[in-house]
């Protein structure tokens, strides 16, 4: 399961109307608990593939290496990804899975419909390497209140 | 030198998400690591040894795929090593 706070969940949500219709990524950071991965912050990424951003996301490296330096200082992990579809379906595509690599997180997909999010979905990818993995559907619990560090 | 562990690879390392290895340079840091927890390697580097395309390695802010002496480059005690599997996907 994964928990993400009201706030956070309607922020990346939000995320993905403000790029419509591009796509809009970012990463979640917090900790994996016996019960899933808990969400404390989000953070916003920019989107790289200016090429194909209606379809297509990709965050710099150089990016991620600032987020996770961030997620340290805060004793937080990156627990997850989240990224939106404009007009397609909130469910991983081909190209989501064969670019997964990382495994126990959360990957979020929210489906923008016509510049309004819609269906928010997370993705659990599992396993333990590019030949075993795969994503299975998990349940995302809402929090009214922010869990606290 | 510290090598930091990203999420996903920590399962590898005991849980931890730093660590301490010598080496004078990148490659030898990464030969250290690899040779301290071997159930890395398949993740990191191909059947063939070469550096999986979606595994990035920076040398504090820099990506070694770019450095003119690549994994050959020298580190000191200070440098950090950060791995950082790619993100990105669409619809």
């Amino acid at each position: 399961m994964l928990k993400l706070s009201h706030a956070d969940y309607e922020a990346l949500r939000a995320h993905g109307e403000e790029t419509y219709p591009h796509e809009c990524c970012g990463a979640m950071l917090g900790h994996a608990t016996p019960d899933g991965n808990q969400v404390l912050q989000i953070v916003r990424a920019g989107n790289t593939r200016t090429d194909r951003a209606h379809d297509r996301y990709n965050i710099a490296p150089e990016e991620l290496i600032k987020i996770q330096r961030q997620a340290r200082k805060l004793g937080f992990d990156i627990v997850g990804f989240y990224h939106s579809h404009p007009d397609c379906p909130a469910q991983w595509s081909k190209t989501d899975f064969d670019e997964a690599h990382w495994v126990g997180c959360s990957y979020v997909i929210t489906r923008v419909n016509q510049g309004k999010a819609d269906v928010t979905n997370s993705f659990l990818l599992t396993g333990t390497n590019e030949e075993d993995k795969q994503f299975i559907d998990e349940p995302v619990e809402i929090e009214m209140e922010k869990t606290q560090a | 030198m510290n090598i930091h562990i990203p999420t996903p690879l920590r399962a590898y390392t005991g849980g931890q998400q730093t660590v301490n290895v010598p080496g004078a340079t990148v490659g030898e840091a990464l030969t250290q690591l690899v040779g301290a927890y071997p159930d890395l390697r398949q993740n990191l580097y191909t059947g063939d040894g070469k550096l999986r395309s979606f595994v990035n390695i920076y040398l504090n802010d820099d990506d070694i795929r770019y450095l003119p002496a690549k994994e050959a480059t020298a580190t000191g005690e200070d440098d950090e090593l950060t791995i950082i599997p790619s993100i990105a996907g669409g619809c």
